[in-house]
């Protein structure tokens, strides 16, 4: 196994190696154990600071980044578009590059457009973890779903893993299919025609729109949820349809015969992609998902971070 | 020049036994004391000593764990290679506890600094010793001495020491050479 990744950033799956995610899968076991301590904190990024540039919302995969950081012992500025100068029409890099003045080390971004990432990427010196680009992206959550997959079966290679739902929309699913490919899983997606990609085929996934058929032929169901806010047109003729259609319950999972195991990313529109029955039941790995979140987090941080060099020192 | 090897057996089966001897002085029978091996290197002594010492106080545990420094070491960023650490498994309480770290061997002392720092994210013990096989003295870089010591041995920077173990390399032994023989 590498012992280095081969990457300085984290943008997108698609630029990691197999070797790069078997490294912070290993190195993230030994965080879950650090964050099950009586004392969850430890000391080795106290000389790293990182701001975590929110241009969109998100509560989860905020709070899991800063709590990965704090653990770290990492400094973190928080920041906000909505509370910005942002909305006096100041530009991504005059941004970015005025808060890397301040002298940070390390950027945390999400960003409604597809590509943010990487453009950043191509202007500042930074390490830059991609914390979701518009409908790109979202390498952390493939990340923490794999680790949570071979986590609870030992291995992803050969497992059958189903991506059900607003995949057209949806950087979760395309993120998760560049790694469980890179880790040797079937995939399948499955949704209605109009939210399933045309030629996602050449990905090297099957898709399937019968839910039915999916459920029964998978060991992992990925269920995403409708992106209410990112449809201009109507993609689906009413939620309740979607709900009736592809909204997957107890009942549903009780009638399969192989046992299955449900994620689901978050948050969950419980009643349409997801009924309340079924998220909390013994199938959902929902809440293992969010503490895998915080394991994986600190693995990428701790292993992009060991690539900064000491300037002030010498 | 050529290895050197400084201990083999019969004597390092006498150091071990008589480190065990050491440890039953003054902590009795385990109650309250804990043997915390060091990652990576220092869990192969504490192994042999927890099972010795089960044998000669006749008790079917005696409690131990192992400690991962990895995350607490002061070269972070200082070198070409990231730090991958081990694993760390306690399963015992040590809040309140007599602890004895234990590692091959000793010479700057900063590995032994950050095991202390580790330790303590595990509760405060009551006290913390060492205990090292190998004691390179006049080579440390920390104020920082062991409890109990196999043996002292006087080297240069340029010379290395390792521990061969029975259970890894085939034979327990004790080698000196210096860097440029590997």
């Amino acid at each position: 196994m590498a012992e280095n990744l081969s990457v300085k950033h984290l943008l997108g799956i698609k630029h990691l190696t197999l070797d790069d995610i078997q490294l912070i899968f290993k190195t993230a076991d030994h965080f879950k154990e650090v964050i099950n301590r009586p004392i969850k904190k430890i000391p080795s990024l106290r000389d790293i600071t990182i701001v975590n540039l929110f241009f969109e919302n998100s509560t989860r995969t905020r709070i899991s980044f800063e709590l990965a950081e704090r653990r770290l012992s990492a400094d973190i500025i928080n920041f906000s578009a909505s509370q910005s100068s942002v909305s006096k029409g100041e530009t991504l890099i005059d941004t970015v590059k005025n808060i890397l003045a301040m002298k940070v080390d390390m950027v945390v971004m999400r960003h409604p457009n597809p590509g943010a990432a990487v453009f950043l990427s191509k202007h500042i010196n930074a390490s830059i973890v991609n914390a979701g680009d518009g409908a790109h992206e979202h390498p952390t959550q493939a990340l923490l779903d794999a680790y949570t997959i071979r986590e609870k079966y030992g291995d992803v290679k050969g497992k059958k893993i189903a991506i059900i739902g607003d995949v057209l929309h949806s950087r979760v699913a395309l993120s998760n299919i560049f790694c469980l490919n890179k880790l040797g899983a079937e995939v399948t997606v499955c949704g209605p025609a109009t939210l399933i990609p045309q030629y996602i085929q050449e990905l090297g996934v099957k898709v399937n729109h019968n839910l039915k058929e999916t459920l029964n032929w998978c060991d992992v169901a990925m269920l995403l949820r409708i992106q209410l806010e990112r449809q201009g047109v109507n993609f689906i003729p009413s939620l309740r349809e979607y709900a009736m259609t592809f909204g997957v319950n107890l009942d549903t999972l009780n009638k399969i015969e192989r046992p299955i195991t449900i994620m689901h990313p978050g948050p969950i529109n419980r009643g349409v992609e997801l009924s309340s029955d079924a998220a909390d039941s013994k199938h959902s790995l929902i809440l293992t998902q969010v503490e895998n979140g915080v394991a994986i987090r600190m693995a990428i941080i701790y292993l992009l971070a060991g690539n900064i060099t000491i300037s002030n020192f010498s | 020049m050529q290895p050197k090897i400084i201990v083999s057996t019969p004597l390092f089966e006498i150091i071990i036994n008589r480190l065990c001897q050491q440890l039953i002085e003054n902590h009795n029978r385990f109650e309250e004391s804990v043997i915390i091996g060091l990652q990576p290197k220092g869990i192969h002594l504490a192994n042999r000593l927890t099972k010795r010492l089960q044998q000669i106080l006749n008790v079917s545990i005696i409690p131990s764990g192992k400690l991962d420094l990895t995350f607490y070491r002061d070269d972070f960023r200082r070198r070409d290679e990231i730090l991958i650490p081990n694993a760390t498994e306690i399963n015992v309480v040590l809040e309140n506890k007599r602890v004895i770290l234990v590692d091959d061997v000793l010479y700057t002392g900063r590995s032994v600094r950050a095991g202390m720092d580790a330790l303590l994210a595990f509760g405060r013990p009551k006290d913390v010793e060492l205990l090292v096989l190998i004691d390179r003295r006049f080579s440390r870089h920390l104020p920082i001495q062991a409890n109990y010591i196999g043996k002292m041995v006087d080297t240069i920077v340029s010379e290395k020491v390792k521990v061969e173990w029975k259970e890894k390399e085939g034979e327990d032994r004790i080698i000196l050479y210096s860097k440029s023989d590997k």
